[in-house]
């Protein structure tokens, strides 16, 4: 038998809800023993050395770990991130061990071998970036082109993102590295956000033949109710939620476009339809890139 | 003296820094502080009134529907809809929110807080749970099936997101709450999907869950007596198709259940970085002073009639055994005689576990109930306007206690929000007369071995602290 080479993972959360990590233990096959404790791809396991909400070791010893894994695994471990960056205020927004979130990133991420910003916050500033921005929030790689910092940088939106959106990624990363020159124009790997929700949406024959809802529990497509479904690209149709029970569309309510860098302030509000003139632009972007 | 400090404080949600004091053996002092600020309160403002029903469960991935249920009452007040939601709305509230609850408790229980009591060392845990270990007193094989169960329990905190997802679309952040009621009618394949997927679920509640809970408690009986506080305030939650609250809501304060005084809710920010002074939420404001010297914590300071009450499962089953529903009653009676407490030992730190367990069998129970009144493929919604000009104010509790949204809209967009969650009551600061938060003062006096990290973390987790909640 072959040995098992494992991939270091270090999760830092910042300016987030935790929800992106309950999505991830959501994972089903694999799930998240198989994810803390088997191979994901042969000859490759993943070996999580911090996450705030999961690790036994609380305080200073807890931020330790995180000295040691910068020591001694410099250049070989992935980084996750969870949340935005909070940057206003000389980082007084937002404190791990009374040291500022974007310092602690940037620390981190310079050892690392790489970054997985999870979730629409981490990937683009999401919810805490959303007008006014209190507190300067930005997404990882805008953090990185602000800072200088040349470390690669691959977006796994969402909010949360499914748990099969990070694991096909990982997987990928460290089955095949070279996927990485494979970002889309917004740096998610093609092959897992490949295409709109509109083009597999079961509402699809509603929205052909005219058929809109005009309020919630009403059949019919949910366009008017303000879907984001033709501009958004995520694999959320075939994928479903949850053990495959449901997703947004089927229960009736109106996408949010929750993958996307406008999340969530749009050109229209969340439930008001998008003029014909912004959609195009996200249109553009998710489908002719393909 | 030693002055200890926990940063961050991990198995919790959110970013949560506490301060100790060590002294003559015990915590002298403690402070807590929120060290994360986001401010949705402001990015909500100008915004379409709807879109708070998406965007405030965002405050919390753990228990989203709890904002998502606050915001929908809050929009069917200010909307003019709450007296005509139909009995399906209702009913479908609750059994997306209640399966939220039961996922809360037994991700907090297994999870983020029983792995201060196990000793991980030699099985495949050992690398992600080690901790400093101190005062471990399961034999080896009680040690050995609560780490078999805490993997059991991943999968039983997955499937009660399954619940969520069948009648809420997904998990975290479910859509299915919405002002007027629900967007999906139930039929009968959602219904039956839902049945034996709970059934699973309270089985696990019922034959493995309380009984750790209850062994939990019989091998450190002596956590009855710490980490208390004895006042307790709950909003009360699941209201049934009559309206009537499941959960009761109400106070306890100098020994006296009182009904909840909606005006009795004010909040300070005397140490706490914002700028402005104590209010009602109708009326307060969210106004960053990161730079504030006396204060100490991103958390606000909420006040109920002037005092710092605790929020959460010891309030609610307190509240709910006076005021409740008899079968409440006699099922938290039996669960509390095994333990040998009374009710009044349910605000300390082993208590709160002892409180969710009870809890959560009830709902579990209850939920059978909703489900069977269910009118499959009846109505689940009705339709709205959005009024020019409107006020609202949404109170429910959540997993971790009283949690409350209250918004005005001005020409037909969102011109105030304000949300105090059960955390910025528990872990608030010390306020204008100096009184401590709750959990300050649950872990100041507190007996301790060493540096007190291990009695602190296991007192603050008993909480259930979210601190995305605490502050938004
Ligand atoms: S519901 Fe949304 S995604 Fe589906 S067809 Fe209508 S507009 Fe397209
Ligand atoms: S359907 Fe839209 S809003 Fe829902 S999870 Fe998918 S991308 Fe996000």
């Amino acid at each position: 038998m072959s040995e098992t080479r494992a991939q270091a993972v270090v999760w830092f959360q910042a300016a987030g809800c935790t929800g992106c990590s309950i999505s991830l233990m959501n994972a089903d096959y694999p799930n998240l023993k198989n994810l803390l404790l088997d191979e994901l791809v042969p000859g490759k396991a993943l070996i999580l050395r911090f996450h705030a909400t999961l690790m036994g070791l609380t305080g200073q010893p807890a931020l330790e770990v995180l000295e040691r894994v910068r020591e001694e695994e410099a250049g070989a471990y992935l980084l996750v991130v969870e949340g935005a960056i909070p940057t206003g205020e000389d980082g007084r927004f937002g404190r791990v061990g009374d040291i500022p979130m974007a310092e602690r990133v940037r620390e981190l991420a310079l050892r690392s071998a790489g970054v997985v910003a999870l979730g629409t916050c981490a990937a683009y500033g999401g919810i805490p970036a959303g007008a006014p921005n209190p507190t300067s929030c930005v997404g990882v790689g805008e953090f990185f082109r602000r800072e200088g910092i040349g470390i690669p940088v691959i977006n796994v939106p969402g909010c949360p993102p499914h748990p099969r959106w990070f694991v096909e990624t990982v997987a990928q990363l460290i089955f095949n590295p070279s996927a990485i020159g494979q970002l889309d124009e917004v740096g998610r790997l093609r092959s897992v956000y490949p295409g709109l929700i509109h083009e597999n949406c079961p509402r699809r024959a509603d929205f052909d033949v005219g058929r809109f809802a005009a309020s919630f529990g009403e059949a019919g497509c949910l366009l008017k109710l303000g879907c984001k479904g033709p501009y958004t690209s995520s694999r959320c149709p075939t994928h479903r939620w949850n053990g495959g029970v449901n997703w947004c569309i089927e229960a009736g309510h109106p996408c949010l476009g929750c993958c996307e860098p406008e999340f969530p302030d749009f050109p229209a509000p969340l439930f008001r339809k998008v003029r014909a003139e912004d959609a195009a632009a996200f249109y553009r972007r998710n489908l002719c890139a393909r | 003296m030693r002055q200890v400090t926990i940063d961050p404080i991990t198995r919790i949600e959110g970013h949560l820094r506490v301060e100790i004091k060590v002294e003559g053996g015990k915590i002298v002092q403690a402070r807590c502080s929120g060290a994360l600020f986001r401010g949705l309160e402001i990015i909500l403002l100008g915004r379409f009134p709807l879109d708070a029903q998406r965007i405030t469960p965002r405050i919390c991935g753990v228990c989203p529907v709890a904002h998502a249920t606050a915001a929908a009452l809050a929009l069917d007040t200010a909307l003019g809809v709450e007296e005509n939601i139909p009995q399906n709305g209702w009913l479908l509230r609750n059994l997306i929110y209640a399966a939220n609850w039961l996922h809360n408790h037994v991700l907090h229980f297994y999870h983020l807080a029983l792995p201060d009591y196990l000793d991980p060392k030699g099985t495949p845990l050992a690398g992600l749970l080690a901790a400093e270990l101190g005062d471990r007193r399961f034999s080896p094989e009680e040690n050995q099936t609560l780490l078999e169960h805490y993997a059991l329990a991943l999968e039983v905190r997955r499937k009660a997101h399954e619940l969520v997802a069948i009648f809420g679309g997904k998990m975290p952040h479910e859509v299915g709450i919405v002002p007027g009621g629900v967007t999906q009618k139930p039929g009968l394949a959602e219904v039956t999907a839902f049945r034996f997927r709970l059934r699973e679920i309270r089985d696990f509640l019922e034959n493995i869950y309380v009984k750790d809970v209850l062994l939990l408690a019989a091998r450190y009986p002596d956590y009855f007596a710490l980490g208390r506080v004895g006042r307790l305030l709950s909003f009360g939650a699941f209201p049934e198709p009559s309206r009537t609250r499941v959960f009761p809501a109400g106070s306890l304060q100098d020994g006296a259940v009182q009904p909840l005084d909606c005006e009795g809710i004010a909040e300070e920010v005397a140490r706490s970085w914002y700028a402005g002074g104590a209010g009602h939420p109708r009326a307060g404001q969210t106004e960053p002073d990161p730079y504030k010297a006396e204060a100490y914590s991103w958390i606000k300071a909420p006040r109920y009639k002037g005092k710092a009450l605790e929020v959460g499962p010891a309030a609610r089953v307190f509240l709910a055994s006076h005021l409740g529903p008899g079968d409440f009653a006699k099922l938290a009676g039996e669960l509390l005689s095994e333990a040998r407490i009374s009710l009044e030992q349910l605000s300390s730190a082993m208590g709160r576990h002892l409180a969710r367990a009870i809890e959560a069998l009830f709902l579990a129970q209850r939920m059978e109930t909703w489900l069977a009144e269910l009118e499959i493929n009846g109505p689940v919604a009705v339709p709205f306007g959005i009024p020019s000009e409107a006020t609202g104010q949404g109170l429910t509790d959540a997993p971790r206690g009283a949690l409350g949204h209250w918004l005005r809209i001005e020409r037909g967009v969102i011109a105030h929000y304000q949300v105090i969650s059960p955390t910025t009551w528990n872990a608030s600061p010390r306020d204008e007369q100096g009184q401590p938060g709750p959990i300050e003062e649950a872990l100041e006096g507190t007996p301790v071995s060493g540096d007190g990290l291990l009695e602190a973390g296991r007192i603050v987790r008993s909480f259930d602290p979210c601190l995305a909640c605490a502050v938004q």
